[in-house]
C-alpha cells in the first residue's frame, strides 16, 4: 500500500524552480532516504509532505490526504523532526513532551506513559525536570526525536536527525527506530547526510540534486545505475559531483516568505 | 479548547521563569509610577485638580504596564518562529485559531498580572481604590485591554520577521499611545486637536475604564469605554487571527 505519493510535483521559489517535477512513492512501512547536498530540495520537499509548504504544482498525497486541502487529517498521522531545534527552551524535558501529547490529544493515561517510556529510552529521565535550555545539542537532538515519537506516529519525517549525535547515541537510535518499523510498521522518511548510516538503514534510496531526483531505488540499484560505485557515497558523488555546495537556494528561502505573501502561496 | 488551554498555560510557566522579563517589562511603568509622582504630584495640586497625582496616575501607569507586557507577546511569536517552536504547533493537528487564541489568552493573563502587581504597587505608595466594586470593574477592563492589545500584538509580529524590526515598531507605536492617552496627565486642558487624537488611541479607553472604576474620574462615558474597548478587542482578534494564519515557515 503506497502510503506517500509524489507526481511531477515542482516548488518556486521567487521565479527559481526549487523542486523540479519530482516523482516518488513509498510503501507502507518503509524506511525511506532522502539524499541530496546543500540546498538540493530535501527540506523543501518535507515541508510540502508536512502540510508547511503548498506546492506550486504537481500531484502529492500522504496517507491518503492532499496536503493542501486536507491538512489536518495528514496531521494526525505524522511525527516530524526538524532540522533545526523547535523545542521550548524555558519548559523542562518532561513538559516539552507532554505539552506535545496534549497538542496530539493523547490521553492522559496514555500520556504520561509515553512520555516516560520516551525518557527513559532516549536516557533524559533524570533530567526530566530540568529547563532545555540547559541541555547539550545532542541531548536536545534526543529529545526531539522523542518527541516526534511519542504520539505513534503512522509517518515518522526526520529531517537530518541524528546530525550532532554521537555514533553510539546514533546506533541506539537507529536500532529503536528499525524495530518500531519492523514491530509496529511506522514509515520512515528521512534526509542524511551520513551516507553509511543511509547504506545500513534504508530499505530504499531517493538522491535529489538541483530540485531533481537523479536516482532511486534500493542501494544495490543505485550503485548499479553509476556502474562503477562500491558504496552509496561513491554512486552519491557520481550522481551529484565532487563540487562543494552552499546552501544554494538559501537566499531564495530568505525571499521566499515575501513572494507566498504577495502570490498566497504558502498554507 | 484543550489546545488553548494547553498554550494558556505555556505562556503562564514562561511567564512564571522568566524573572528577568517580568522585572523588565514591570521596570518602566515602575519608573513611571515613583518618579512622575513625587515628581509631578506637587505641580498637579498646585493646578487645582482636585485630587492627588497618585490616585490620578496609578490607573494610567497600570494601563501603560498592561500595553508593554502586552506587546512582549509578539517577541515571544518572532523568537518562536525564528527557534523553531512555532513549528511543532504548526505541524500539529491544531488549527492556527485555536494556536492564536491560546497564545493571545495566555500573554493577556500575564499582562493582567503585571497589571495587577503595579496596583498593589500604587497601593503601597498611597494609592486606595474607591470601592471593592470598581477594583472588579477595572480587573476585566484591565483583561478586555490585555487581551486587545496582545492580539494586535500577534497581528504586528505575525507580519515582521526580525525582533529589531518589531521593536522599533512598537517604540514607534507605544509611546505616542502612552502619552496621548491621559495616562500621566489629564487630557481635559490639553488643545483640542490633541484630544480629537486621543480619541484614537485605544490606551485611553483603557486608562479612562481604569481611572473611572478604581478612582471615580472619568473623561470618557464609561458605556463608551466598554464599547470601544470591546469593539477593539473584536477588530484586534480578526486582525491577529488573519495575521497569524499568513505565517509561513
Amino acid at each position: 500500500m503506497i502510503i506517500i505519493e509524489a507526481k511531477q510535483l515542482v516548488r518556486n521559489f521567487n521565479g527559481l524552480r526549487a523542486l523540479d517535477r519530482i516523482s516518488f512513492s513509498i510503501e507502507k512501512g518503509e524506511i525511506f532516504g532522502f539524499l541530496g547536498p546543500n540546498g538540493a530540495g530535501k527540506t523543501t520537499t518535507i515541508k510540502i509532505l508536512t502540510t508547511l509548504l503548498k506546492p506550486s504544482g504537481g500531484y502529492v498525497h500522504v496517507n491518503g490526504f492532499d496536503p493542501t486541502t486536507q491538512a489536518m487529517e495528514i496531521r494526525k498521522s505524522l511525527g516530524v523532526v526538524f532540522q533545526e531545534p523547535s523545542l521550548d527552551d524555558d519548559l523542562t524535558a518532561y513538559e516539552n513532551l507532554d505539552l506535545h501529547g496534549l497538542l496530539y490529544k493523547m490521553p492522559t493515561e496514555l500520556r504520561r506513559r509515553r512520555v516516560a517510556e520516551m525518557l527513559m529510552f532516549f536516557e533524559l529521565w533524570q533530567r526530566r525536570n530540568d529547563a532545555v535550555k540547559y541541555f547539550s545539542g545532542g541531548m536536545k537532538r534526543r529529545l526531539e526525536i522523542a518527541r516526534g515519537l511519542l504520539h505513534h506516529p503512522a509517518i515518522l519525517f526526520m529531517d537530518e536527525p541524528t546530525i550532532g549525535l554521537d555514533p553510539q547515541t546514533r546506533n541506539h537510535i537507529w536500532t529503536y527506530l528499525k524495530q518500531l518499523n519492523k514491530e509496529e510498521g511506522i514509515t520512515i522518511f528521512f534526509t542524511t547526510h551520513y551516507l553509511e548510516e543511509a547504506e545500513k538503514i534504508a530499505s530504499r534510496i531517493a538522491i535529489i540534486d538541483h530540485g531533481r531526483i537523479v536516482a532511486q531505488g534500493t542501494v544495490a540499484e543505485i550503485k548499479k545505475q553509476t556502474k562503477r560505485a562500491e558504496t552509496l557515497e561513491e554512486a552519491f558523488l557520481i550522481l551529484t559531483g565532487h563540487g562543494m555546495r552552499e546552501e544554494a537556494l538559501l537566499g531564495v528561502s530568505r525571499n521566499h516568505m515575501n513572494w507566498e505573501k504577495q502570490s498566497g502561496q504558502g498554507l | 479548547m484543550g489546545t488553548i488551554y494547553t498554550l494558556w498555560i505555556r505562556q503562564l510557566k514562561r511567564y512564571y521563569r522568566s524573572r528577568s522579563r517580568m522585572i523588565g517589562t514591570l521596570g518602566n511603568p515602575l519608573l513611571f509610577l515613583v518618579a512622575f509622582s513625587y515628581g509631578f504630584g506637587p505641580i498637579f495640586q498646585r493646578a487645582g485638580e482636585g485630587t492627588d497625582y497618585i490616585t490620578f496616575l496609578a490607573p494610567g501607569i497600570i494601563g501603560i504596564s498592561i500595553l508593554m507586557t502586552a506587546m512582549a507577546s509578539g517577541t515571544d511569536i518572532i523568537w518562536d518562529r525564528q527557534f523553531g517552536f512555532l513549528k511543532e504547533t504548526f505541524v500539529a493537528p491544531v488549527s492556527r485559531l485555536q494556536v492564536m487564541f491560546g497564545r493571545t489568552l495566555g500573554g493577556a493573563t500575564v499582562a493582567v498580572l503585571q497589571g495587577i502587581v503595579v496596583l498593589f504597587i500604587a497601593m503601597f505608595l498611597g494609592f486606595r481604590f474607591e470601592t471593592l466594586l470598581g477594583f472588579f470593574l477595572s480587573l476585566a477592563i484591565m483583561l478586555v485591554s490585555a487581551i486587545a492589545f496582545t492580539a494586535f500584538a500577534i497581528a504586528i509580529a505575525s507580519l515582521i520577521e526580525d525582533v529589531q524590526g518589531y521593536q522599533f515598531i512598537m517604540n514607534f507605536l507605544v509611546m505616542p499611545m502612552v502619552f496621548l492617552s491621559g495616562s500621566v496627565f489629564p487630557l481635559n486642558d490639553l488643545p483640542k486637536s490633541v484630544k480629537i487624537i486621543a480619541h484614537f488611541d485605544p490606551l485611553s479607553y483603557s486608562v479612562d475604564g481604569l481611572r473611572s472604576s478604581l478612582a471615580g474620574i472619568a473623561y470618557f462615558d464609561t458605556t463608551l469605554n466598554l464599547i470601544v474597548l470591546g469593539l477593539l478587542t473584536v477588530v484586534f482578534l480578526i486582525f491577529g487571527s488573519w495575521a497569524f494564519s499568513r505565517i509561513r515557515l
